[in-house]
């Protein structure tokens, strides 16, 4: 196990001087907010943030892909022939990811990459990428992380973790991946007892500070049938809009459209994020909607989340707990409400 | 505005308790400062849910499309607005209303309260009168609420409720000498490209999440254009050109009809102010047709009515 210590701005440096073997994704703040974004020339990471508005799934799971290409052009030999479209798998590192996010990669692995099926595409950016993440001394009043399988300093996922030590960052490889891209790293110095000492009661504090708590204890027990067919979902949907925000907004929503994009003759197959909020998620060809209701689409969100998952995967809830869909929901539709609505119904 | 909670739950509860509406649609405090979530009350003894503040900021007359039963709904002067146009365009009756009037004071830009404590956590914002106090972890300021209004509330004419069954106060003072257009002014004297560019650049964080859509009870078409796909008129993915054309065709379907309510700027995840695109068409309906939407129910909007001072020559 490597332990280092950077002071802030040698772990700019750091980062720059990774470039050069790596695609480097850091949070950018962008107006009021942060967003992971490739580092790049004219952009500078900044780490003083309690979250970003997107999960960074979108460096993995990218919200549009170009998955294979075309062409319709009778003359040519290939037409009609659908050939990979060309993508990038060189090796990446997301520098600062919140634990919370960074778990949330290993909860939608069972969808991604199973021994049944093994999406190409996100299996092999997954192996190109080394997770260092960055513990939260500050959750949000929204996070409950705790609750759900994770915490502010939460390991899973992560290669490697940053702890923020008000003047400097402590830096712990987790797994060998970590170990080796710390080894590359030239700046730092080995880390003292005293500093590693210090550190490593950042997480204790951390987690007094989260007072949203949410309980998930008896929604295995429950009927799916009755949960399915409770009172409670007119309610809980009556506000809701019907927007992507929850979905995408998520690390754990994984749902996608693949669509033919075709201009003149040349043709592209794209697979972009969807949302089981919006009614064209579930339209059949038929023009038959199993859910063109709108409780229909929430109580498919929660149910997925919080119940389908459960009984699934026997795995916990699909939930990291970030808070994102409880402070951006346009109309506050809020996740801890409607967990505790299904675990005592 | 805290005052009126009071009055909206004494008048929601007279009108469930005498079986005068079946509904009665309003906000509930939320559960995250500066936000409420619209809220739809049946049992009279809920009533006490209701809530008022500066932060409801959402267009409830969202909730009011093609519904069949009798309803009572708060209305503040632009939602009362989009009430009356919906009751223009066929998808709620007057009759099936019971509209209770808000003298509304503006509502607050929650982006800009979060900007003026240097986007550190909210725990919670307190009103009182016309100052805000913020607090969180370590601090607390009290702001001016005035220096704080959504940008469409401070450029607001029509504060107080166009159409009404009941008030719940006083009409308000409406603000005067404003220039509402100052932005758009700006913008028109752009060169194509600059505008272009001008326009590229505010929706460059776009997600496609549709928020700002559906959170104009102007888009009530049971499939809105992008989500049509025989055929299908633009493309699904986050393509800028694609993306461009969803925001510039969603306002040209609001020309005449918005009114400028903020919803859709309000509600956007990543902070796009939307209503950019809206203001524009607000600013030639007002010029070429002497418009603003939503002001009576005994007019037809311009784009839907011929008339022989009709500014264009070709339709004489």
């Amino acid at each position: 196990m490597i332990k280092k210590v950077f002071s802030k701005q040698d772990w700019v440096k750091v980062l720059e001087g990774l470039r050069e073997d790596f695609k480097v994704f850091v949070p950018v703040k962008e107006g009021d907010l942060h967003n992971f974004r490739l580092l790049e020339n004219d952009r500078k990471p900044s780490f003083d943030f309690q979250n970003s508005r997107l999960s960074p799934k979108s460096v993995i799971f990218p919200q549009s892909e170009r998955m294979f290409e075309y062409s319709l052009e009778e003359g040519k030999e290939d037409a009609h022939v659908i050939k990979e479209a060309p993508k990038d798998f060189s090796p990446q590192v997301i520098a600062g990811i919140r634990p919370c996010d960074a778990f949330g990669f290993q909860l939608v692995r069972i969808n991604f990459d199973n021994p049944q099926y093994q999406d190409p595409l996100w299996v092999q950016r997954m192996e190109s990428t080394t997770f260092v993440g960055l513990g939260c001394n500050e959750p949000c009043a929204s996070c409950f992380c705790t609750s759900v399988g994770s915490g502010p300093f939460g390991e899973k996922g992560l290669d490697a973790i940053m702890y923020d030590l008000g003047d400097c960052y402590l830096l712990r490889s987790i797994t060998s991946k970590g170990e080796s891209l710390l080894e590359k790293v030239k700046l730092g110095m080995e880390a003292e007892d005293a500093t590693v000492r210090k550190a490593l009661d950042l997480p204790k504090a951390a987690e007094k500070k989260i007072f949203s708590k949410v309980s998930t204890d008896k929604l295995k027990e429950k009927n799916v049938n009755e949960l399915f067919n409770a009172p409670f979902w007119e309610r809980v949907s009556f506000s809701c809009i019907n927007c992507g925000t929850c979905t995408y907004l998520c690390p754990t929503c994984w749902c996608f459209d693949i669509q033919d994009e075709v201009s003149g003759k040349e043709g592209d197959r794209i697979r972009n994020w969807d949302a089981c909020m919006f009614p064209l998620f579930t339209l059949h060809g038929s023009g038959h909607n199993p859910r063109d209701q709108k409780f229909q689409r929430v109580r498919q969100r929660f149910m997925h989340k919080l119940k389908y998952y459960v009984d699934k995967y026997g795995n916990g809830v699909a939930c990291v707990g970030c808070g994102r869909c409880v402070q951006f929901c346009p109309v506050n539709i809020d996740i801890r409400e409607v967990a505790g609505l299904m675990n005592n119904y | 505005m805290l005052e009126y909670t009071q009055r909206i739950r004494d008048i929601a509860r007279k009108l469930l308790e005498k079986g005068a509406v079946d509904v009665f649609i309003g906000y509930k405090k939320g559960s995250v400062p500066m936000m409420n979530e619209p809220i739809l009350i049946q049992d009279p003894t809920e009533v006490d849910l209701l809530h008022w503040d500066s932060h409801c900021g959402l267009n409830l007359c969202n909730y009011l499309t093609k519904r069949t039963d009798r309803i009572g709904i708060v209305a503040n002067g632009c939602n009362s607005r989009n009430i009356v146009t919906h009751i223009i365009e066929n998808q709620i009756k007057r009759e099936q209303l019971y509209i209770v009037g808000i003298p509304c004071t503006g509502m607050i830009d929650h982006r800009a309260v979060k900007r003026a404590v240097a986007n550190r956590e909210i725990l919670e914002v307190k009103e009182e009168n016309s100052a805000l106090t913020v607090i969180g972890k370590g601090f607390q300021e009290t702001l001016n609420k005035k220096d704080f209004l959504q940008t469409n509330c401070s450029v607001c004419l029509h504060s107080n409720p166009v159409e009404y069954d009941e008030m719940v106060a006083e009409p308000v003072r409406e603000q005067e000498n404003l220039s509402p257009f100052k932005d758009v002014e700006a913008i028109e004297k752009k060169n194509p490209e600059e505008k272009q560019k001008f326009f590229t650049q505010l929706i460059s964080s776009c997600i496609r999440c549709y928020a700002c859509r559906n959170a104009c009870p102007l888009c009530y078409c049971s499939t809105c254009f992008v989500d049509e796909s025989r055929p299908q008129w633009v493309g699904k993915s986050i393509d800028p050109i694609d993306t461009m054309t969803f925001h510039i065709l969603r306002a040209y379907h609001c020309a005449g009809r918005c009114t400028d309510c903020g919803a859709c700027e309000r509600v956007c995840p990543v902070g796009i102010p939307v209503r950019q695109f809206t203001k524009k068409l607000n600013k030639d309906a007002h010029e070429l047709f002497g418009w603003e939407a939503g002001l009576g129910s005994d007019q037809r909007p311009p784009l839907d009515v011929y008339r022989v001072d009709d500014y264009n020559d070709f339709i004489k």
